[in-house]
């Protein structure tokens, strides 16, 4: 696990990963990608520094624990968005009757809460994949004894 | 409008699922499905969903291809 090429193409590439995952999950709704896109981008860039740097070091950087508390959150973040809908008048997960506007093309914040429900989504997936490859890989040192 | 690159991603394509279905080494076979997976992930590029072109480029060739991989180490290789 100590190769240089690998850990050093993984120290140069992941940022520009985990920004495109991250611009994919905000700008889902007015261009193409979408939380479930971005996620499994970002998802891809953590288990790229897991390989390479080693699943201790990537233990540091994002705890089990956190993974599955983010996990359990990304749901309820979405069903907290989806309750605001019927807070304001309208039925759940409402956008447009409750006020909010339907999106401009390129404007961010001209389109309600729905990158909000897309941000609940990409964190919900990301961590979800993240989680089944501590878990698989958990596993595999469990029985063979040696680190992966 | 078919164009010769159109064919050749097609040929490669149908070749890939072949080559999956009846290669006995599991792990070629893992190798082969995620190069399938990016060969389709160019055709929906250019049929004009990027949307699936995105999800299929980021689970079909990365995360399936790891998830793969792992269950091969912990079962056996050969079919």
């Amino acid at each position: 696990m100590e190769d240089l090429v690998a850990r050093s193409v993984c120290r140069l590439i992941v940022p520009f990963i985990q920004l495109y995952g991250a611009y994919l999950v905000f700008y889902g709704h007015l261009s193409p990608g979408g939380g479930f896109a971005g996620g499994a981008v970002v998802a891809a860039s953590i288990v790229l520094y897991a390989l390479s740097f080693g699943r201790e070091t990537a233990e540091k950087r994002i705890a089990p624990g956190i993974s599955h508390l983010l996990e359990s959150g990304g749901g309820l973040w979405y069903l907290l968005v989806g309750l605001v809908g019927i807070m304001l008048g309208g039925s759940f997960l409402t956008n447009k009757a409750a006020g909010f506007y339907l999106g401009i093309p390129g404007h961010l914040f001209s389109s309600g809460m729905i990158f909000l429900l897309a941000l609940g989504l990409g964190l919900k997936v990301a961590s979800t994949m993240v989680t089944l490859f501590y878990n698989l890989s958990t596993e595999v040192n469990d029985e063979h004894g040696n680190g992966t | 409008m078919i164009t010769l690159l159109d064919v050749l991603l097609l040929l490669f394509l149908i070749f890939c699922a072949v080559a999956v279905a009846r290669i006995r080494d599991l792990l070629s076979a893992v190798i082969i499905f995620a190069s399938y997976s990016l060969v389709m992930a160019i055709i929906w590029q250019m049929l004009g969903s990027p949307d699936v072109a995105i999800t299929e480029a980021a689970l079909g060739a990365g995360v399936t291809t790891f998830l793969f991989i792992a269950a091969i180490s912990r079962t056996r290789r050969e079919e």
